[in-house]
């Protein structure tokens, strides 16, 4: 750390410092120790693999248990990009128009729909589950990914409702106005408008909706047939049988991870500046 | 600036019957507001903050719904149609930018989205943009601007459209002192050149007396008095538009009326023999304004010592002698008073 002249600050600020620096640090390797374990073991060879030798370094590193797992993961993870991607995009599409509606082209009655939409959030999905699984086999729907798109959808409409909301609230009412002066109908206005001005309150939502729906297990499970499983199930046949193969379930965790990861790398400039678009003005 | 010559716009008259405007909780924004702007001309509301004239404003482009009474343009009646089918064009204080659009696009969009063909509007676009500067800016968003470039974008983007009326709320209010003076000029220059009526809201005072061709004063949502600023100034209907308009503002004192003289004080001034207070015998409330004032030293009239309220450079408080009223041009031998006699007592 470089010393500035005339910085203004206790005397006993970098005794502080450290102490708080030296807590963090603790915290984070706590909080790593996980993450940690997961990739020692997933760079592994076979016979390396020990419950008591879990915390020690490989002696040589080797890529191997990825080659191992990933035929069997190959169909899950198509699956689970064919099921998320779209899933997350159409949510997200919808939660806009939800949340300009609900924010900037109000009708009576806006506050009760979006208290009702928000409702959804805090149902749980086993409440929803029997029923789900009836009104799908009824619509035919169930077994293919097309259902389970449509679950993921409804399902995260609550939340990009409310992120879309919180977003477009904070955009001045004067912009719509001009629209409306300009000649804009509601639609022209939220096409011309409001999406262009929305990529921030988009990754956010993206983020969310493509995390919930790559992570899901319970409706994958429930709703897809064999052919159509997602990731998660996949990975949970690696790790449930009998014997667990430690170190090809940590490769296979890690690769069913990727996704995720890079996606919230793809975006997360703008996630940050989602969170802040609120505090800052332009 | 303001070189090329585009064809003068169809210009709409502007009528307000009885309009009115409650909001939730039952508080009267406006009530019962008749205005009547001619074709062509350029008024201002101008009021304190709070009165309403905003809302008389976005009643009229049809942003705010009105609880009762009309709104006419032109002939006809426009109170429950849409803001997009009323052919209108806004002005706001924020500009309202689109931030998406290049200042081209921002320009164009009223023209696009009336389903003018792209031709046209690259041209109309191009043509106001040369009038008002902007040519070199039109690949430009909105955020790489100056408050004054922005400015002339929403003044341009809302001549593109070529409306019957213009309506502009404060667009002065985001720029600095002397960007201020230079636009006011321009906006007198494009209003003579383009024609078009034009409702111009602000709580300056200065600016409405200098850009109104008639100002509409406004006091808690009701009309106070709708003329000429010279009117609004030399012959205010109540002492409200009195005290609100003038700056410096005009100085009241209790005084009495009798036998053709007015007495504050301990002074006494003869009235103007043709005024109309000249044979009242009663209490009044006695407007001066500071222009009034005159060096010391006129036979017959009073000495006081007056101290500026607003204290310029040294010495601070500095008192002066002046004589009291300076006499009004027509009125040689007396004190006018500066209001009618109806509202000159309270």
């Amino acid at each position: 750390m470089t010393r500035r002249e005339g910085r203004i600050r206790a005397p006993s600020a970098p005794y502080v410092a450290t102490a708080r620096y030296l807590a963090l640090f603790a915290f984070a390797c706590f909080f790593l120790m996980p993450v940690y374990a997961l990739l020692v073991t997933a760079l592994k060879s076979p016979a390396e693999v020990s419950v008591v030798r879990m915390w020690q370094w490989p002696h040589e590193l080797s890529l191997d248990n990825f080659g191992i797992v990933w035929p069997k993961l190959r169909e899950g993870f198509a699956n689970s990009v064919m099921m998320a991607l779209p899933a997350s995009v159409i949510s997200s599409l919808l939660g806009a128009a939800n949340g300009f509606v609900l924010s900037k082209w109000r009708f009576p009655g806006a506050d009760f729909a979006f208290s009702l939409i928000l409702f959804g959030m805090f149902i749980p999905y086993q409440a929803v589950l029997i029923p789900m699984f009836q009104v799908m086999s009824y619509t035919h729907l169930r077994g293919g990914l097309l259902g389970l798109i449509l679950v993921h959808v409804i399902y995260g409409l609550p939340i990009t409702t409310l992120i879309f909301r919180s977003y477009f609230t904070g955009i001045s009412e004067e912009l719509i106005e001009a629209a409306k002066v300009d000649g804009a109908g509601m639609l022209r206005t939220f096409i011309h408008v409001a999406l262009p001005i929305a990529p921030p309150a988009f990754a956010v939502s993206m983020i969310w909706q493509f995390t919930s729906a790559w992570n899901d297990f319970l409706f994958g499970v429930l709703l897809t047939n064999k052919d159509r499983w997602p990731i998660t199930v996949a990975l949970n046949n690696i790790a449930g049988s009998q014997a667990v193969p430690f170190n090809e379930a940590m490769a296979s965790a890690l690769l069913a991870c990727l996704p995720t990861l890079a996606v919230y790398v793809l975006l997360g400039r703008f996630f940050m500046r989602g969170l802040m678009a609120g505090a800052l003005k332009g | 600036m303001m070189v090329t010559q585009p064809a003068p716009l169809p210009a709409a008259g502007i009528r307000l019957d009885k309009l009115g405007k409650r909001f939730r909780g039952g508080v009267d924004a406006v009530a019962d507001l008749d205005l009547a702007v001619a074709p062509g001309e350029f008024i201002v509301l101008v009021g304190p903050s709070g009165c309403g004239k905003s809302t008389v404003l976005r009643m009229i482009a049809g942003l705010e719904e009105v609880t009762s009474g009309r709104v006419f343009l032109g002939d006809v009646d426009v109170t429950n149609e849409l803001p997009q089918r009323r052919d209108v064009a806004m002005v706001f204080q924020s500009y309202a930018l689109y931030p998406r659009m290049t200042v081209h696009k921002n320009m164009a969009f009223g023209l696009r989205m009336r389903g003018t063909p792209r031709v046209e509007r690259d041209r109309r676009v191009l043509a106001v943009a040369r009038t008002l500067g902007l040519e070199p800016l039109l690949g430009r968003r909105p955020a790489a601007l100056s408050g004054g470039q922005r400015q002339r974008v929403a003044m341009g983007r809302a001549i593109v459209r070529e409306p019957r009326v213009f309506l502009m709320d404060e667009p002065l209010s985001n720029l600095d002192a002397k960007l201020r003076v230079t636009v006011r000029a321009q906006l007198t220059l494009l209003h003579q050149r383009l024609g078009v009526t034009t409702v111009y809201v602000t709580h300056d005072q200065v600016e409405a007396m200098t850009l109104g061709q008639r100002v509409a004063v406004l006091r808690d949502g009701r009309l106070q008095q709708f003329d000429t600023p010279r009117a609004l100034f030399r012959d205010p209907v109540n002492l409200f538009v009195a005290a609100f308009i003038g700056s410096p503002a005009m100085n009241f004192v209790t005084a009495a009326v009798a036998g053709g003289r007015v007495r504050f004080a301990g002074h006494s001034v003869p009235l103007a023999p043709d005024g109309p207070l000249v044979a009242a015998d009663r209490p009044v409330l006695l407007g001066v304004r500071p222009t009034a004032f005159g060096p010391p030293g006129i036979a017959g009239w009073p000495q006081l010592t007056v101290t500026p309220a607003a204290p310029r450079s040294p010495p601070a408080r500095s008192t002066t002698r002046c004589s009291c009223p300076k006499s009004a041009p027509g009125s040689p031998s007396g004190c006018r008073p500066t209001w009618r006699s109806r509202s000159a007592s309270r």
